[in-house]
C-alpha cells in the first residue's frame, strides 16, 4: 500500500494536493484548508455555459401549505424509502433496508431505520406490556414502560447491524445492487434507556450466572442468549429512539440494546429476561445466526459486528456528471469501539489516502468519512477500508474470502443470505461515462 | 485511545453510574412469584431445564403433524405451500458455505427443535400445542431426519440425550466475551 503517492493521467496535471492515485485530494481541503481546496479544484471545474438570469419561482409568490402535526419529507423525496423483501407480509421474514445511497450524516431517521421481523410487527399496547426479570435472582420483578420511564435514563449513539447484512457480498461474482441493497441492514440511532445492570441488580442477580435469555412479545417469542458480562458492560433496555418512542418495527415499546452486537440479539418487544447458567441454543442463535465455514464447521455466538465501512457517495445507482470535483463519503463503524481511521482508494487498492472523519467519533456508532476527489473522467475503482481503535482493520476481500469462503455460483439477488458477517470492503467501479458498477477489487 | 483504555474508561463510566445509582436505585419493579412467570417460562435448554412433563413418539407425531403442520410444511415434512424447504435432509456442510441448514445436517441440540415448536409453531397459532403434541412432533421430525427410531419415546429425560449429528462441529466465535 503506497500512501500519499502522487499520480496523474488523462491529461489533467497532478497537483500538489493529490494524495493518492486517480485524483484523491488532500483531506485538509475539508478541514478549513480553503486555499488548498481552491487551488486543487475550483478553477478547473468552472465549465459550460453561464447560468440563466434569476427570477422568482411560483412557490416564492404564494402562501405555503398547512403545517402538519407530524411532518414528512418533501414530495420530491418520495424515492428515499426503505426497500421491502416481503411487502405482502407472507408467512416468512420481512426485511426493510435503509437507503444509505440517498442519505448523509450519521443518524438514520426513524422512518428509514432498517427492520427485520420474523413474524410481522406486533401491535403492542404500552400500558399493558410487561418486562419480567426472573430465574437466578433473589426476587423476580416486573417492570412496565411507565416505571422504566422514571429511571435515570442513559442516552448514547449506537449502530445496529443484522448479522446477515451484506450477505450478497459472499457471492463469487459481484451482485449489482445499491448500498441499500447490499448493506441496508445496518442503521444508526440515538438510543435512550435504562442500564440493564441496574434492573439486574435490583432483582438481585446471582453473579455466578453466565447467561441471560432475552425474549420478545412477538408471536415467535423470539429469544436469544446474552452473556451476563455484556449486560454489565453497556446493555440498555431502550425506550426511546432518536428522541421519540421506539418505532413498532424496531421493538416498541422496549428493546434490548447491546451496542456492537449482532442485531438479532438486541431482542425487540422485550418481555422477559431469565437469568440462567447455560445458553438456550435458541433457533435463531443455534441455527439461523450460526455461520457455515469453508470445510463444514460453523461459527456459533458471533456476537460482534466487526469493523466495516462502505462508500455511499458515489455508489451504485448514481452516475457522475462528467469529470471534475466530487466529495466521496461513506460510513464506518465497529462493534469493538471507535473508528480510528478510514483509508480510501480510487485505484482499486493500489494507493490509499486517509479520509477526514466527521466529529464526534463515537464508539460502536456510525462515523461519516469524507474524501475530496477530482475525477479525470477515466475508469476508476473506489474503495474504503476502516480501522478501529482496538487495532482491527477491515480485511481485503481476498483475505476475507480465504477465511470465510464465497459461493460457487453467483448469488441471484441482494436479498439472498448465502452467509453472514461480511466485513470486507465494497468496491465501486466508475466507467468513463460516469456509470457505476459493483466490482470486486 | 487504545481498546484497553476504552474498556477501562467505559467500565469506569459504568461503575460511576452504577455507584451513583447503587446508593439509591428506583426499585420500581413489582415483585412477582416465580410460579406466576410459568406461562412465559417456555425456554427448553440443552440440559433439559425447562422441559415439561409429557412424552411422545414418531408414530403419534406423524398424526399430529398431518393435522397441524402439513398444511404449511407439506406431507411428511417434504415441503409445502408456505415453507417450501423440507424439514429433513440437506447436503453435507462441506459442500459449501451456503448449503441449506436442516435439523439433520446442522442443528446441534434436539432441545432447540422442541423449544422452537413449543414457542413458534404452528406459525399462525403459536403456543396452542399440548406438551405431548410437542414431544410427538419433535420425535417425528427427529425420525424423519433418521436421528431416532419410530418408536423411541421422547420426553424430558430422553430429549437432552439425543445426539444430533452436527453437535460437535461448532466453533465459539468469541469465547472471551462469555
Ligand atoms: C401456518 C403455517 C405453518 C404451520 C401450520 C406450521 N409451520 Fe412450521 N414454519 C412455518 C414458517 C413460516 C416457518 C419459518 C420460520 C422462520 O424461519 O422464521 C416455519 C419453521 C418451522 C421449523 C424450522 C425449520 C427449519 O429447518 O429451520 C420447524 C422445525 C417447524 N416450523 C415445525 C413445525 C411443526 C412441528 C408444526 C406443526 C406443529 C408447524 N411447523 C406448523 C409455518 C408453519
Amino acid at each position: 500500500m503506497s500512501q500519499g503517492k502522487r499520480r496523474s493521467r488523462g491529461g489533467i496535471p497532478s497537483s500538489a494536493d493529490d494524495v493518492a492515485g486517480n485524483g484523491l485530494l488532500n483531506r485538509r481541503a475539508l478541514l478549513g484548508g480553503g486555499l488548498a481546496f481552491a487551488s486543487a479544484a475550483s478553477a478547473a471545474t468552472v465549465t459550460g455555459a453561464a447560468a440563466e438570469p434569476l427570477k422568482d419561482a411560483p412557490w416564492s409568490l404564494e402562501t405555503g401549505a398547512v403545517t402538519p402535526v407530524l411532518q414528512t419529507p418533501s414530495r420530491f423525496e418520495k424515492n428515499v424509502v426503505r426497500t421491502l423483501s416481503n411487502p405482502n407480509n407472507e408467512m416468512r421474514t420481512s426485511h426493510a433496508r435503509t437507503p444509505h445511497h440517498l442519505l448523509d450524516g450519521t443518524v438514520t431517521p426513524n422512518s428509514l431505520h432498517f427492520t427485520i421481523n420474523h413474524s410481522g410487527i406486533p401491535d403492542i399496547d404500552p400500558a399493558q406490556h410487561k418486562l419480567v426479570i426472573h430465574g437466578m435472582v433473589k426476587q423476580p420483578l416486573v417492570f412496565t414502560l411507565d416505571t422504566l420511564s422514571r429511571y435515570p435514563l442513559v442516552t448514547r449513539m449506537a449502530f445496529l447491524e443484522c448479522g446477515g447484512n451484506s450477505g450478497a457480498m459472499f457471492s463469487n461474482e459481484p451482485v449489482q445492487a445499491t448500498a441499500q441493497g447490499l448493506h441496508g441492514l445496518v442503521s444508526n440511532a440515538e438510543w435512550t434507556g435504562v442500564p440493564l445492570s441496574i434492573l439486574l441488580d435490583e432483582a438481585g442477580v446471582d453473579r455466578s450466572a453466565k447467561w441471560l435469555i432475552a425474549e420478545g412479545a412477538d408471536s415467535l417469542a423470539l429469544h436469544r442468549s446474552v452473556p451476563v458480562k455484556k449486560a454489565y458492560e453497556d446493555a440498555l433496555v431502550a425506550i426511546y429512539q432518536n428522541g421519540e418512542r421506539l418505532m413498532p418495527g424496531n421493538g416498541y415499546p422496549m428493546r434490548l440494546l447491546l451496542p456492537g452486537y449482532q442485531g438479532n440479539m438486541n431482542v425487540k418487544f422485550l418481555r422477559r429476561i431469565k437469568v440462567v447458567n447455560e445458553p438456550a441454543m435458541s433457533y435463531y442463535e443455534a441455527r439461523t445466526y450460526s455461520q457455515i465455514l469453508p470445510g463444514g464447521k460453523a461459527y456459533r455466538f458471533h456476537f460482534l459486528q466487526e469493523v466495516k465501512s462502505f462508500i455511499t457517495n458515489p455508489s451504485f445507482g448514481q452516475a457522475l456528471k462528467g469529470p471534475g470535483y466530487y466529495g466521496i463519503s461513506g460510513i464506518a463503524y465497529s462493534g469493538n469501539g471507535r473508528i480510528a481511521k478510514v483509508m480510501v482508494s480510487a485505484d482499486g487498492g493500489t494507493s490509499w489516502a486517509e479520509a477526514a472523519l466527521q466529529e464526534p467519533v463515537l464508539p460502536k456508532a456510525f462515523t461519516r468519512f469524507r474524501m475530496p476527489w477530482r475525477w479525470d473522467g477515466q475508469p476508476v475503482v473506489l474503495q474504503s477500508r476502516a480501522s478501529d481503535d482496538a487495532g482491527n482493520t477491515q480485511p481485503t476481500r481476498a483475505e476475507f474470502v480465504a477465511v470465510r469462503g464465497q459461493t460457487k455460483k453467483p448469488v441471484a439477488s441482494a436479498n439472498a443470505f448465502p452467509n453472514q458477517h461480511y466485513n470486507g470492503p465494497t468496491s465501486w467501479g466508475v466507467a468513463s461515462d460516469g456509470s457505476i458498477k459493483h466490482v470486486y477489487a | 485511545m487504545s481498546m484497553r483504555n476504552v474498556l477501562i474508561a467505559t467500565a469506569a463510566a459504568v461503575l460511576a453510574l452504577g455507584a451513583a445509582y447503587a446508593a439509591e436505585t428506583p426499585n420500581l419493579g413489582q415483585p412477582i412469584a416465580e410460579a406466576d412467570v410459568a406461562a412465559w417460562d417456555i425456554a427448553a435448554l440443552p440440559s433439559g431445564v425447562g422441559l415439561p412433563v409429557g412424552s411422545g413418539n414418531a408414530v403419534e407425531g406423524a398424526k399430529v403433524y398431518a393435522a397441524k403442520c402439513a398444511a404449511c410444511h407439506g406431507d411428511e415434512g417434504k415441503g409445502g405451500p408456505i415453507v417450501r424447504a423440507p424439514l429433513f435432509g440437506g447436503p453435507p456442510l462441506t459442500e459449501g458455505i451456503d448449503v441449506r441448514k436442516t435439523i439433520g445436517n446442522f442443528w446441534g441440540h434436539a432441545t432447540t427443535l422442541f423449544d422452537f415448536t413449543r414457542r413458534a409453531m404452528p406459525f399462525n397459532q403459536p403456543r396452542t400445542l399440548t406438551a405431548d403434541e410437542i414431544y410427538a412432533t419433535t420425535a417425528y421430525l427427529l425420525y424423519l431426519n433418521k436421528i431416532i427410531g419410530e418408536n423411541d419415546v421422547i420426553d424430558a429425560k430422553t430429549l437432552p440425550q439425543v445426539k444430533m449429528p452436527n453437535r460437535d462441529n461448532f466453533i465459539i466465535r468469541f469465547p472471551d466475551k462469555i
